[in-house]
C-alpha cells in the first residue's frame, strides 16, 4: 500500500506542489562535490531565497572564523573537542543537501559531548554556541551521545551574528533517554543552515525541541532514523518570525524499523512585513516498518498583514500494518472573534492579544521541561509582542 | 440606578460582499430592575443588536446612539463597555485555546474591578458561583470554551456575568441548546444575579420558554431591524399562541 498525502496551506493560498520524489529516494553524501549547486528550484530549495544565503550553497563562502563553544555541562557529562577524523563523528547519518555536505567538508574539528553509558545526569549541560562575527563565515559539528541506558538534557543555544552551517548529530544508544533543545537565538544578521542527525537506537527515546527565535535567515533540517525496534521520537518546534526573517524547519522521519514512535509538534508565529516560515513534515513509513506510530502537526499563527507561511506536510506509507499515522496543517490569521471575547470581558486589547498568543504556544512549552529555557522562550515571546505593541 | 438607552439606532453588516443593513432604527431604554424581552423570528437582527451595543467589529453602526447612564457607549472599544457595565452573554461563546478558564475569568474581574481580585476570596467567589450553576471544579483549568458542550459553555457566560457583576445584561439567547434541567439552574442564577444586583436585563430569545422562568417587565417584538410592537408579559404568551407570522408580514410586505 503506498498512500502519499500532500498538502500546502498558506495565509497567501500559495500552490500545492506534490514533492517530486519519495524521500526514500533523497540523496545523500559526506562529499561536497557529489552534490549540484543548487539553483532554487529544487525541491528542497524552493522556499529558501538562495541570494541570502551568502554563497554556503555553492562553494563561494569560504571559513573565515568560528564559531565559539561555552561548555556548562552537568559533572557527569564529558564535552570535548575532537579532530575531524574521529571515527565516532557521521555515525548518525549522512548529510543530505549541500549545504550540510559543505559543512562536513569544511570543519576543523568537532564538539563532541557524551553521556556514559547507565549515566543520568543531574543537569541539564547548556552548550553556547556563539557566531563567527558579522561578516564572518564558520562551519561547525557538534555530536551529542548518549550511550546506552544514559539519561540527559542538552541545551545546544546559537547566539550571535555572522554566517554558520553545521551537522548536529545525536547519536542515543539502546535504551538511553535524551532530551535536546536547539535554541537559534541569533542576532538579526545572522545566517544558519543546519542539518540535525537523530539516530535512535533500540528502545531510544528522544525528545528533540528546536526554538527558533533570531536571525535573517534560519533553516534547520531534522532527519530523525531508527536504528532499532522500540525507538521513540518527539519532535517539538517554536518558531517566531519577525519582519524580514526567513524561518525553515524541513523535518523527515524515516521509519525503517518496525515497533517505532514518531510525534512532531511545530508551532509558529509570524508578524511583520516579509516575516516568512517555512515547515516541511515529511514522514516515511518503509514497509519494513510494520506497528509504525506517527503523527506530526504544524499550526501558524499570522499576526499581521505582510506575513506568510508555507506549510507542506508529507507522508508516505509503504505498509499497511501500521498503528497509526496521521498528520494535520493549518494556518490561520489572528482570531478577530477570540480578541473580541476576551475584550468584551473588559481585558484591553493588549492583554487580550498577549493571552490568545501565549494560548497558542501553550501546549507545546508546557512540553519543554528545561524550566530555564521555558521561561526564557515565554519571555522571548512577550518581548515580541512587546516590538510591534500588539 | 443606571439606564442603557438605544435610541433610532441603524447597524449594518460588514461582509467582503459589502454591508447589507440589519437594524433599522431601534428604540429602546432599560433601567436597573427592569427585564426586557425581545422576542423574534430568526434573522430579525435580534443578535444583531446585541453585538452592535458590545462592539463587534463585524458590525458597522451607521447612525442613531446608544447611552449607558448618558455616556455614549459607541465611541468606547469592547473593553471600554465592559468595563463601564456592559455585558453580553453570547449565543455562541468563542473558543480560546491554551487559556484556562481561571486565567481568564482572573483577567477579566480585574479589568473590570479594577484592580486584582484578593486570591483567598477570589477562590470562594468562584467556587460558590460556579456552585450555583452546578459547575464541576475541572473546568477551571480547561481552555476557555474549549470541548464544552453548548449547555457548559451557557453556564460558564452565566458564571461571567455573576463574577463581573454589570449594570446591563444583554442576555443572547441563553436559553437555546439548553435541556430542561440547565434552563432551570442558568434561570435560578440568572434570578439571582437579579435579585441582589442593580441590574437591567435585555433577555433575547426565540422561544417563550425562558421566560416561564426568568420574569420579564416588558416584551418587544423584533422584526425587520427593529422593535414592531411592545408590551407586556401578555404579548409573550400572544406569541406562543399565534407565532411571529403576522409580524413577519408586518416587516416583508414584499414577500405578500
Amino acid at each position: 500500500m503506498t498512500v502519499t498525502n500532500d498538502a500546502a496551506r498558506t495565509a497567501e493560498a500559495a500552490e500545492a506542489t506534490i514533492p517530486a520524489a519519495s524521500r526514500a529516494e533523497r540523496f545523500a553524501s559526506y562529499d561536497v562535490e557529489a552534490f549540484e549547486v543548487p539553483g532554487g528550484r529544487e525541491e528542497n530549495w524552493r522556499f529558501t531565497p538562495m541570494k541570502r544565503l551568502r554563497g554556503l550553497h555553492d562553494g563561494s563562502a569560504a571559513a573565515s572564523g568560528e564559531v565559539k563553544v561555552d561548555a556548562d555541562a552537568a559533572p557527569e557529562v564529558r564535552v570535548e573537542n575532537v579532530a575531524r577524523d574521529d571515527e565516532r563523528l557521521g555515525e548518525a547519518g549522512v548529510p543530505s543537501d549541500r549545504i550540510a555536505a559543505q559543512a562536513y567538508s569544511a570543519f576543523d574539528s568537532a564538539t563532541l559531548v557524551t553521556v556514559p553509558k547507565d549515566t543520568v545526569a543531574s543537569a541539564p549541560s547548556l552548550i553556547r554556541l556563539t557566531g563567527p562575527g558579522e561578516g564572518k563565515t564558520a562551519y561547525g559539528h557538534v555530536q551529542v551521545r548518549a550511550e546506552a541506558f544514559a539519561q540527559a538534557t542538552v541545551v545546544l543555544d546559537h547566539v550571535g551574528s555572522g554566517t554558520y552551517a553545521d551537522n548536529v548529530e545525536f547519536v542515543i544508544g539502546d535504551g538511553a533517554q535524551l532530551t535536546v533543545l536547539s535554541v537559534q537565538d541569533w542576532a538579526d544578521d545572522a545566517v544558519h543552515v543546519s542539518e540535525q542527525h537523530l539516530r535512535l537506537g533500540r528502545d531510544a527515546r528522544l525528545k528533540h525541541v528546536v526554538v527558533t527565535l533570531g536571525g535573517d535567515l534560519v533553516r534547520v533540517s531534522p532527519t530523525a532514523t531508527f536504528a532499532g525496534p522500540g525507538g521513540d521520537v518527539e519532535m517539538l518546534g517554536v518558531h517566531f518570525a519577525d519582519a524580514g526573517q526567513h524561518q525553515e524547519h524541513r523535518l523527515f522521519v524515516d521509519h525503517a524499523v518496525p515497533h517505532c514512535k514518531s510525534n512532531v509538534l511545530y508551532k509558529g508565529a509570524l508578524q511583520g512585513d516579509g516575516a516568512h516560515s517555512v515547515w516541511i513534515g515529511d514522514v516515511l513509513i518503509r514497509a519494513a516498518a510494520e506497528a509504525t506510530e506517527t503523527f506530526e502537526l504544524n499550526r501558524n499563527l499570522v499576526l499581521t498583514e505582510g506575513a506568510r507561511a508555507d506549510s507542506v506536510p508529507n507522508l508516505e506509507i509503504e505498509t499497511g500494518e501500521i498503528t497509526g499515522a496521521g498528520h494535520a496543517s493549518a494556518t490561520g490569521r489572528f482570531d478577530d472573534e477570540q480578541l473580541f471575547y476576551l475584550q468584551s470581558r473588559g481585558i484591553a486589547e493588549e492583554q487580550a492579544r498577549r493571552l490568545v498568543v501565549r494560548g497558542f504556544f501553550h501546549e507545546i512549552l508546557m512540553k519543554i521541561d528545561v524550566p530555564e529555557v521555558r521561561e526564557r522562550l515565554e519571555a522571548a515571546i512577550e518581548a515580541e509582542l512587546q516590538a510591534v505593541g500588539a | 440606578m443606571s439606564s442603557l438607552e438605544i435610541k433610532d439606532l441603524h447597524a449594518e453588516v460588514v461582509t467582503d460582499e459589502g454591508n447589507k443593513q440589519i437594524l433599522k432604527g431601534v428604540n429602546l431604554t432599560i433601567r436597573s430592575g427592569e427585564t426586557h424581552a425581545i422576542m423574534g423570528p430568526n434573522g430579525s437582527g435580534k443578535s444583531t443588536l446585541s453585538y452592535a451595543i458590545a462592539g463587534h467589529p463585524k458590525y458597522a453602526v451607521t447612525s442613531g446612539e446608544v447611552l449607558l447612564d448618558g455616556e455614549n457607549v459607541l465611541e468606547m472599544s469592547v473593553d471600554e463597555r465592559a468595563r463601564a457595565g456592559v455585558f453580553l452573554a453570547m449565543q455562541y461563546p468563542v473558543e480560546v485555546p491554551g487559556v484556562s478558564m481561571s486565567n481568564f475569568l482572573r483577567s477579566a474581574a480585574t479589568a473590570v474591578r479594577g484592580e486584582a481580585p484578593k486570591l483567598r476570596h477570589w477562590v470562594k467567589e468562584v467556587k460558590e458561583e460556579m456552585g450555583k450553576l452546578d459547575i464541576s471544579s475541572e473546568f477551571a483549568e480547561r481552555s476557555v470554551n474549549e470541548g464544552f458542550s453548548g449547555g457548559e459553555k451557557k453556564r460558564h457566560e452565566i458564571l461571567q456575568l455573576a463574577l463581573l457583576k454589570p449594570k446591563i445584561a444583554v442576555l443572547d439567547e441563553t436559553d437555546s441548546g439548553l435541556d430542561v434541567d440547565a434552563l432551570r439552574v442558568v434561570s435560578d442564577a440568572v434570578n439571582e444575579y437579579k435579585a441582589n444586583n442593580e441590574v437591567g436585563v435585555m433577555l433575547i430569545t426565540h422561544y417563550t420558554r425562558i421566560l416561564k422562568h426568568i420574569h420579564p417587565d416588558f416584551v418587544h417584538v423584533f422584526a425587520g431591524g427593529r422593535i414592531v410592537e411592545s408590551g407586556g408579559k401578555e404579548l409573550a404568551d400572544e406569541l406562543e399562541e399565534n407565532g411571529y407570522v403576522k409580524y413577519t408580514d408586518k416587516a416583508e410586505p414584499a414577500k405578500v
